[in-house]
C-alpha cells in the first residue's frame, strides 16, 4: 500500500494546456521517476483553478505551494529544490501586485481568487434538509440579533446603509423598499419572495433555494419585522420541484424549531410562509403580474402606482424581493452593513451570482464582487471560450438584456455600468457566444422567446414584438431590405415607450444592441445575402471543390436527402433545390472537398 | 423538539454541530470518519449525482469504511457534475468533478482509502465569507 508524501497539482483546465501544461506533466512525472520518488510523490492534472492569466499552475500540497506560469523547463528545478530539498522556488511563486511580495503559501492569496460567494455561501457546504447545519454556519443569528437587539427602523437603517439592492434585476435599494413598506398603514402586511425565475440561462434562485432555503426563510421574517408583517409567500414555479420539495422541509424544520410561527426568539413577533406555484409564465416574474397569479387571477401586469408597497397581495402593503435579495440579508445583519458596502463598485454594494453558459468552458454558477470586469469572469473564471475559438460577444440579463462585445470586456459591471453599455443586470444569466454565432439570429431567438411569453395585454408588446420578430426572420432569410432596419430600429424604441410593464419594455433590447454593435452582420444578410457566420441556412450553400474531390462517395451515402450525385471516383455535385443544408456531408468529408459559399 | 427561545439556544446548537464536525474532520484517529457532500441539486440529480449518492453508500458499507455521506447544494461546478467533495480525516476537502460510478469507485480504492490522487481534482475558485 502507497502513502504518498507530497502531491504536485498541475492545471489541465484549457488555459493552462494552450500554455504547455501538458507537456509540463509529463517533464514533472520524468522527473519524479528518475529521481526514484515515484512512490513518494503523485503528479496529477487538476481541473481549472480559474487564474489563467498566469498559467500554467502547479500547486504542491500539503505546503500549499502556488506556482504560476511554470514552464516544462521548470520541472528539474521543482523536483531538485522543493521537492528533495525543501526550498521553495522563490522565481516561481505568486507575486502580490499589491506589495510586490512573494506569497507561498495559496491559503495567504485569497485575493487570487476572484470569486466570493455571500448568496451562495452555504450552498455546497450544508445539508439543506438539516437545519442544524444552517445553524452551525450562524444561521438564525441574524434574526435573533433583529428580534431581540434591534428595532425595526434599525434594521432598515443598517439595510439602507449596506447598499443592497434587488438582485431580480431592477436594482431598488431594498432598504428603501423595506421602508416604504414600513410606513404604509394597515391591518396586514404581506413579504413575497419572488422565486418566478425565468430568464432562459439563468437558475441562481433555485440554486438557492436547494442548495440553502433557510438563508430565504430567515430574511423573509426579518424583512417581515421590519415592515410589519406576520405573513410571508414564497411564488414560485412549479417546474422546480426539487426547491420546492427542500423548502418545505426547511419551513416544517424551522417551525418545529420555533423559528417560524407565534412568538418567536421569545418576543411577540410572529411570521408564518406560505408558498404559492407559479405555472412558469415569464411576465409573472413582474411584481404586478405576480401578486395578480398568486391571487388566483391572470399573470397580467398593471399599471403602478399603486405600488404594491402601498396596495398589492388582496389589496394589502406588500413588498417583494427576489430570493438572492433574500439570501444577503441574513449576513449584512450578521457582519454589519459596513462590511458588506465595502464589497463592491460604488453604487452597488455586494456582489451578484452569474449564471455561466454558452460557449465557455467552465459553465457555472459564479459570484463575483459588483465591479468585477466581464473578461475576468469570462477568461479566467470561465476559463475563455470553447474548442479555442474567438470571443464574439456575450448577453447578460436574458431577453431583456443585450448583447456586449469585446470593447466591453473591460467595463466593471454593476448595475449602471451594464445599463449604460446598453445591456442590463437582469437576474445574472450570462450567454457567451464564440464567432460561429449570428447576432441576427440571436436577436430573433430572444425575440422569439419574448413573442412566447408576451401575456398579450398591451398592444405594443402583443403585435410590435411579433412585427419585430417577423421582419429579423425575413433578414435571416435574405430577404430584408434597408427599409426594414430603420423600421426595426424605430418599432423598437415604440416598444420601448409605450409598454406597460418592464417585459414590454426591456423586449427589444437584444435587437438595438445588437444592431448597435454588429451593424456590418446586418448589413451582410441584406445587402450581400450571406451570413457571415454560417448559421442562417437559407443563406449558405453547401458546394464541393472539383479540385479536392476524390469521388470517395461518402458525402452521396450519408445525405439524408439524395441531393448529392456522382460516378465512384469521379466529381461530385450537390443539387442546391434538393439540399437541406444540414452539413452532414461536410461532416463526412475526409478530403476538405466540401465547404460553404 | 425543543424550541429555540433565545440567541443562547442557538449557540448551543451550533455548539454542538461544530463538536460532532471537529471530531470527525481533525481528529486522526483510524477509526475517524471519511466525510462525503454530493451536490443534489437538479442539475447535479440529472447527470447522475443520485445514482453516484447510492453507490457510495452502498459501497462504503460493503468495503467497510466508516464514512458519512450526505447530500448538499449547487457547487457552482456545472460543466463538470456530478461532484462530490471527500474531506479525509484531518486532511483539506478535495472536489472531485464527472463523478460516475466507476470514477467513485476510483475515488474510495485510491483516495479515501490510500490517499492517493486522482486526476481531474477541482480547485476551489472562490472565497467564503468566513475569510473577508
Amino acid at each position: 500500500m502507497t502513502q504518498f508524501k507530497m502531491h504536485l497539482l498541475v492545471c489541465g483546465g484549457t488555459g493552462c494546456r494552450a500554455s504547455e501544461s501538458e507537456t509540463l506533466f509529463l517533464s514533472l512525472k520524468k522527473e519524479v521517476s528518475e529521481k526514484g520518488l515515484e512512490s513518494e510523490v503523485q503528479v496529477i492534472t487538476t481541473g481549472c483553478f480559474g487564474f489563467c492569466e498566469k498559467g500554467p499552475i502547479v500547486k504542491v500540497m500539503p505546503d500549499n505551494t502556488f506556482y504560476t506560469q511554470v514552464k516544462p523547463e521548470d520541472a528539474i528545478e521543482i523536483i531538485a529544490e522543493h521537492v528533495i530539498k525543501g526550498r521553495k522556488v522563490n522565481r516561481l511563486l505568486y507575486v502580490n501586485p499589491e506589495t510586490e511580495q512573494h506569497v507561498s503559501d495559496s491559503k495567504h492569496m485569497g485575493f487570487y481568487r476572484k470569486q466570493l460567494r455571500i448568496a451562495l455561501r452555504n450552498c455546497g457546504f450544508i445539508d439543506p434538509e438539516n437545519i442544524e447545519e444552517y445553524i452551525s454556519r450562524d444561521g438564525y443569528a441574524a434574526l435573533a440579533k433583529c428580534l431581540t437587539e434591534m428595532t425595526p427602523a434599525q434594521v432598515i437603517e443598517e439595510m439602507k446603509k449596506s447598499g443592497l439592492r434587488g438582485r431580480g434585476g431592477g436594482g431598488f435599494p431594498t432598504g428603501l423598499k423595506w421602508e416604504i413598506t414600513s410606513k404604509s398603514q394597515a391591518d396586514q402586511k404581506y413579504v413575497v419572495c419572488n422565486a418566478d425565475e425565468g430568464d432562459p440561462g439563468a437558475f441562481m434562485d433555485r440554486s438557492i433555494l436547494e442548495g440553502d432555503p433557510h438563508s430565504v426563510i430567515e430574511a423573509m421574517a426579518i424583512c417581515g419585522y421590519c415592515i410589519g408583517a406576520t405573513k410571508g409567500v414564497v411564488y414560485i414555479r412549479a417546474e422546480y420541484p426539487l426547491a420546492v420539495e427542500r423548502l418545505k422541509i426547511a419551513m416544517k424544520q424551522a417551525s418545529e424549531f420555533g423559528l417560524l410561527g407565534k412568538n418567536i426568539f421569545g418576543t411577540d413577533f410572529e411570521f408564518e410562509i406560505d408558498i404559492r406555484y407559479g405555472a412558469g409564465a415569464f411576465v409573472c416574474g413582474e411584481e404586478t403580474a405576480l401578486i395578480h397569479s398568486m391571487e388566483g387571477l391572470r399573470g397580467e401586469p398593471t399599471i403602478k402606482p399603486p405600488f404594491p408597497s402601498v396596495s398589492g397581495y388582496l389589496e394589502k402593503p406588500t413588498n417583494v424581493n427576489n430570493v438572492e435579495t433574500f439570501a444577503n440579508v441574513p449576513v449584512i445583519i450578521n457582519k454589519g452593513a459596513a462590511w458588506f458596502a465595502s464589497i463592491g463598485s460604488e453604487k452597488s454594494k455586494g456582489t451578484k451570482v452569474f449564471a455561466l453558459a454558452g460557449k465557455i468552458n467552465n459553465v457555472g454558477l459564479i459570484e463575483v464582487p459588483m465591479g468585477t470586469t466581464l473578461r475576468d469572469i469570462i477568461f479566467e473564471i470561465g476559463g475563455g471560450i470553447k474548442d479555442g475559438k474567438k470571443f464574439k460577444a456575450v448577453q447578460t440579463g436574458g431577453p431583456s438584456g443585450g448583447c456586449l462585445t469585446e470593447k466591453h470586456l473591460d467595463i466593471a459591471i454593476d448595475f449602471d455600468s451594464l445599463t449604460a453599455a446598453g445591456s442590463m443586470m437582469g437576474s445574472g444569466g450570462m450567454i457567451v457566444m464564440d464567432e460561429d454565432d449570428c447576432m441576427v439570429s440571436i436577436a430573433k431567438f430572444y425575440l422569439d422567446f419574448t413573442v412566447e411569453e408576451s401575456c398579450g395585454k398591451c398592444a405594443p408588446c402583443r403585435i410590435g414584438n411579433k412585427r419585430l420578430n417577423e421582419m429579423l426572420e425575413k433578414i435571416c432569410e435574405g430577404k430584408g431590405t434597408m427599409k426594414d432596419l430603420d423600421l426595426l430600429r424605430n418599432l423598437s424604441y415604440v416598444i420601448k415607450d409605450t409598454s406597460l410593464c418592464g417585459l414590454g419594455q426591456t423586449s427589444p433590447n437584444p435587437v438595438l444592441s445588437t444592431m448597435e454593435n454588429f451593424y456590418p452582420e446586418y448589413l451582410a444578410h441584406i445587402v450581400d445575402h450571406k451570413c457571415p457566420s454560417g448559421q442562417c441556412k437559407a443563406l449558405l450553400q453547401y458546394v464541393i471543390e472539383a479540385e479536392n474531390c476524390v469521388g470517395c462517395t461518402a458525402c452521396a451515402r450519408n445525405c439524408p436527402v439524395n441531393a448529392i450525385s456522382g460516378e465512384r471516383k469521379g466529381i461530385h455535385v450537390i443539387d442546391q433545390a434538393t439540399c437541406i443544408k444540414c452539413g452532414a456531408c461536410l461532416e463526412k468529408c475526409k478530403f476538405n472537398a466540401v465547404f460553404i459559399k | 423538539m425543543t424550541k429555540i427561545t433565545s440567541l443562547a439556544d442557538l449557540k448551543n446548537i451550533k455548539a454542538s454541530v461544530e463538536a460532532k464536525m471537529s471530531l470527525r474532520e481533525r481528529s486522526e484517529t483510524p477509526d475517524s470518519m471519511v466525510q462525503i457532500r454530493v451536490a443534489m441539486a437538479t442539475c447535479g440529480i440529472a447527470s447522475g449525482a443520485k445514482i453516484v449518492m447510492d453507490y457510495l453508500i452502498n459501497e462504503l458499507d460493503k468495503r467497510s469504511i466508516p464514512a458519512i455521506v450526505t447530500q448538499t447544494g449547487c457547487m457552482g461546478y456545472c460543466y463538470a457534475e456530478p461532484t462530490i467533495e471527500v474531506t479525509r480525516p484531518g486532511q483539506q476537502p478535495l472536489v472531485f468533478g464527472y463523478v460516475d460510478s466507476k470514477k467513485a469507485d476510483q475515488i474510495i480504492e485510491k483516495y479515501i482509502k490510500n490517499g492517493e490522487l486522482l486526476d481531474g481534482i477541482i480547485p476551489v475558485n472562490y472565497e467564503n465569507i468566513e475569510g473577508k
